[in-house]
């Protein structure tokens, strides 16, 4: 405790001397994230706070036995009030009893100045990353090395995913599937995150992560059956292609309401904290995604029961064709972890070795300290929103070629992977070749694969179909007799 | 907090002067009737305390959470025993971690239960008034219900439970009388139960609680004192979508579920002194309901009324008068009537005029009996 009170002080005098005059206090992110850095020393690559060795990346000013021990303190504590007053310090060695409030949550100091918080930093959060344009390491990053395999097993998915969208997005334009949804842009974000993360930690995703489950080995055979919901499906061809799910993945199905899964992780998290699993939950959400209630319930809850779950939301700019500057007025998503009291970072998305590296430590801080974690990931959207969308309507076909090219994540870490000698021409053509074979072959294998039987209509509604079930399926095995030309003949009966 | 400890008081006041006698024939009734169906045990014991409504749910928490080390109990206020006290001593028992207040965000409570129950958990939660479940509608509706459907039966949050007050207490106004029950009953995959008394909210909660499916439990909150009789002690549970006959009769069946069973038990009572015969149905589960005993009654009786609190249209009871329509159309002698709340949002001070009351249900019984 003693370090955190010093630090405190250091950091309530430096606020005063720079805002005392400004009657708004502009909460500057390096003020509090590390009270050794100040703000004129950083260049426009942001080092989080970095421990002596610079092997841990810290992103709070005190060091990690502090927070654990904290973090312990605060959980076992019964009282609510002595829980908060360790959260929080004031300077009050410099006021007496009168001008300071003791109020649930900690001391509060008077001031007889009347002053407004700044509805923003002087300067946005800066976004963290490791590799520069041109796949070099930036000197002094602070980040996690991949191993030669780890590496190539990466990029071989990004790559994958990559082509998957591309055919798959055609053989929903041949009328094949009935819909298809692109990761284009934020293949860094789908993979290196899953990369960063163990097979037991739970995935509740947004949509527009099947990297993941590419990474987790969920084959492209499977993902085709999904797509074409064809009897192989583990959804049973009930919901539209893109809404994957895999128990033995811990990849739990996707839905379509956007933001719900947010509160649902949390409740996930809790359940692996009461189990003492040395596992956390990854749940994603998009930009538009804040703007739910939902997300605002996720936060909170986590905040509040020390849920060890990591929210990675992916801030591409567009939610369909609304703009960010049309979702919030706030510097995007990271700020929104101190309101709820929940540690957060902003990284480059499509950096993969930055987003591995801060998903690394955020899952291990989420673990080790039972606690949440915010990542914000800054990307582009390149793709349409869905096949139902056309993007250029909305948006200059200028700002998406600049960020398909100028800032593509997978061009970005092959340059990398290629440094190393860890990657040539030939492996790459070899690559694209095979998962295009496969890719083909497996939309002609779950395009002829039978649909799904007709009682999975019924079944798994409740446990066991009710009797109005049952009678409803009677009735309609009997509609289907008389009619059977007003129904799909690949539907089995 | 304050508001419903206040509405809590005047309610029992207000109550006990209204309808002084109902906690007696009421419990008259549910002793009079074998009731208790025993499932877990192989005996049925009579024996057992003379227990509140509230009391009685409270039982069967203590019971959930002691039986089942997977078991949570969390919602708004849960922490030091609930606005309605039926959570009472759960936190001192079985520690903080298992019940637990949250946040006043109600989609949160539902969403966090969902994830919880996906975990091969008991998630036990409180909406504290039926009125403020809306914003957990997404939750319930695009979430809960389909969570086993979307997956293929990979996921499911069966162990979830939703307890909520509801109902008319006299006082409530807009936003603490309601019975948005409908609702939820057109949504498949969730199941909607509402009990009537103490003996059968205790069963009924453990049978919700141990369901392998999400379940609304409707508590009606006018019997939360009101309501008393003896109930066992011991851990039992009572089958969901199965009505009950807790009347038998032969000129007209009633179909009603909860705190408005007393109220159609009155005007049953003063029916029969006119020498009308009725038969009373108590429907337990609303969704999936169980047609076959309302069937049956009709065809015997000929008639059908039925009665809820919720405004009449697109209530329930239009459900249930369509499907006897359709299975009774040539055994039915008369319309079926519907006796349940008018179209108007719940009014305060118009309350007594608003409700299904006895003299409104045993007028429509006359009209009906003798169309």
């Amino acid at each position: 405790m003693p370090v955190w009170f010093t630090k405190s002080r250091t950091i309530t005098h430096h606020l005063n001397r720079k805002v005392g005059f400004m009657g708004i206090i502009h909460q500057n992110f390096w003020i509090s994230s590390s009270s050794s850095m100040q703000p004129s020393s950083l260049s426009s690559i942001f080092i989080p706070g970095i421990d002596e060795d610079h092997s841990t990346p810290h992103i709070f000013p005190f060091n990690s036995s502090i927070i654990s021990r904290f973090s312990l303190q605060r959980f076992k504590s019964t009282k609510a009030a002595s829980q908060l007053a360790q959260l929080y310090s004031t300077d009050d060695d410099d006021h007496d009893n009168s001008q300071v409030l003791d109020f649930p949550g900690g001391k509060v100091t008077y001031i007889s100045e009347m002053r407004f918080l700044s509805e923003s930093n002087v300067k946005r959060i800066p976004c963290y990353r490791v590799l520069d344009d041109n796949g070099e390491i930036i000197i002094g990053s602070d980040y996690e090395q991949l191993s030669e395999e780890i590496a190539v097993k990466m990029y071989s998915n990004m790559v994958t995913l990559q082509m998957m969208d591309t055919i798959f997005y055609e053989a929903q334009r041949q009328g094949r599937i009935s819909f298809y949804l692109t990761s284009t842009g934020e293949e860094a974000i789908n993979i290196a995150s899953a990369a960063a993360l163990s097979a037991d930690d739970i995935i509740l995703p947004q949509y527009r992560e099947p990297g993941i489950l590419l990474w987790r080995g969920f084959t492209i055979q499977e993902f085709a059956n999904q797509c074409f919901g064809n009897k192989d499906d583990y959804g049973k061809g009930r919901q539209m292609p893109i809404h994957y799910g895999s128990k033995k993945h811990n990849f739990v199905t996707i839905s379509s309401p956007i933001a719900t899964q947010l509160p649902q992780a949390v409740g996930i998290a809790y359940s692996l904290k009461m189990d003492k699993k040395d596992a956390c939950v990854v749940t994603y959400t998009g930009d538009g995604g804040t703007s739910e209630g939902d997300f605002h319930a996720a936060l909170n809850f986590a905040a509040v029961t020390e849920a060890p779950v990591v929210f990675i939301c992916r801030n591409n700019g567009w939610a369909i064709s609304t703009h960010i500057s049309e979702q919030f007025r706030s510097d995007g998503i990271v700020v929104r972890g101190r309101a709820y009291g929940i540690r957060s970072i902003r990284v480059d998305g499509n950096d993969a070795l930055a987003v591995y590296s801060a998903i690394h430590a955020a899952r291990k801080m989420a673990i080790s300290e039972q606690r949440p974690v915010l990542v914000e990931a800054l990307s582009y959207r390149v793709g349409h929103h869905s096949t139902s969308d056309d993007s250029t309507k909305y948006r200059p076909v200028d700002e998406i070629d600049y960020w398909k090219v100028e800032r593509n994540p997978v061009n970005r870490f092959r340059k990398w992977v290629e440094r190393y000698g860890w990657w040539s021409e030939e492996e790459e053509s070899e690559l694209r070749g095979s998962i295009k074979k496969q890719l083909l072959q497996a939309i002609q294998v779950a395009e002829k694969t039978e649909k799904p039987p007709l009682k999975n209509l019924f079944s798994d509604v409740y446990d066991i179909p009710p009797p109005n079930l049952r009678e409803q399926e009677k009735e309609l095995r009997e509609t289907i007799n008389r009619h059977p030309q007003d129904y799909p003949s690949d539907i089995p009966q | 907090m304050a508001m419903s400890t206040g509405l809590r008081r005047c309610g029992r006041r207000l109550v006990a002067s209204v309808c002084n006698n109902r906690e007696v024939s009421f419990s008259t009734t549910c002793q009079g009737n074998n009731v208790i169906q025993q499932l877990q045990h192989g005996q049925l014991q009579e024996t057992g305390k003379s227990l509140n409504l509230c009391s009685a749910i409270n039982q069967a928490l203590h019971i959930a959470l002691e039986t089942d080390p997977r078991s949570y109990v969390f919602g708004e206020d849960v922490s030091f025993g609930g606005v309605f006290r039926c959570t009472a001593g759960l936190a001192e028992k079985f520690g903080k971690k298992r019940v637990f207040n949250t946040p006043l965000c109600e989609q949160g409570i539902v969403g966090f239960g969902i994830g919880l129950a996906a975990m091969d958990n008991r998630a036990i939660v409180e909406i504290q008034f039926a009125d403020y479940i809306f914003p957990a509608f997404d939750q319930i509706v695009n979430e809960a219900a389909k969570f086993r459907y979307r997956s293929g039966n990979q996921f499911n949050c069966g162990g979830l439970t939703i307890r909520t007050p509801y109902g008319a207490v006299g006082h409530g106004g807009h936003y603490h009388s309601q019975s948005p029950e409908a609702f939820f009953c057109h949504v498949p995959g969730i199941k909607v139960v509402v009990p009537r008394s103490p003996r059968e909210a205790k069963g009924l909660l453990l049978s919700s609680i141990r369901d392998q499916n999400p379940v609304i439990f409707f508590e009606p909150k006018w019997l939360y004192r009101l309501a008393v009789e003896e109930v066992p002690e011991h851990d039992y549970m009572l089958p969901l979508s199965e009505a009950e006959v807790i009347q038998e009769g032969s000129d007209i069946t009633l179909v009603g579920w909860g705190a408005q069973l007393s109220v159609m038990e009155q005007a049953c009572f003063d029916a029969e002194k006119e020498g009308i015969s009725c038969e009373l149905i108590d429907l337990k589960t609303l969704m999936p309901w169980d047609k076959e005993t309302v069937e049956a009654s009709v065809r015997k009786t000929g008639r059908l009324l039925i009665s809820h609190e919720a405004p009449v249209t697109g209530g329930f009871g239009a459900e249930i008068s369509a499907s006897i329509v359709e299975r009774c159309f040539l055994r039915l002698e008369a319309p079926v009537a519907r006796i349940c709340g008018l179209d108007t949002p719940f009014p305060l001070v118009f309350e007594p005029f608003y409700v299904p009351n006895k003299n409104k249900i045993l007028d429509a019984i006359k009209s009906t009996v003798n169309y």
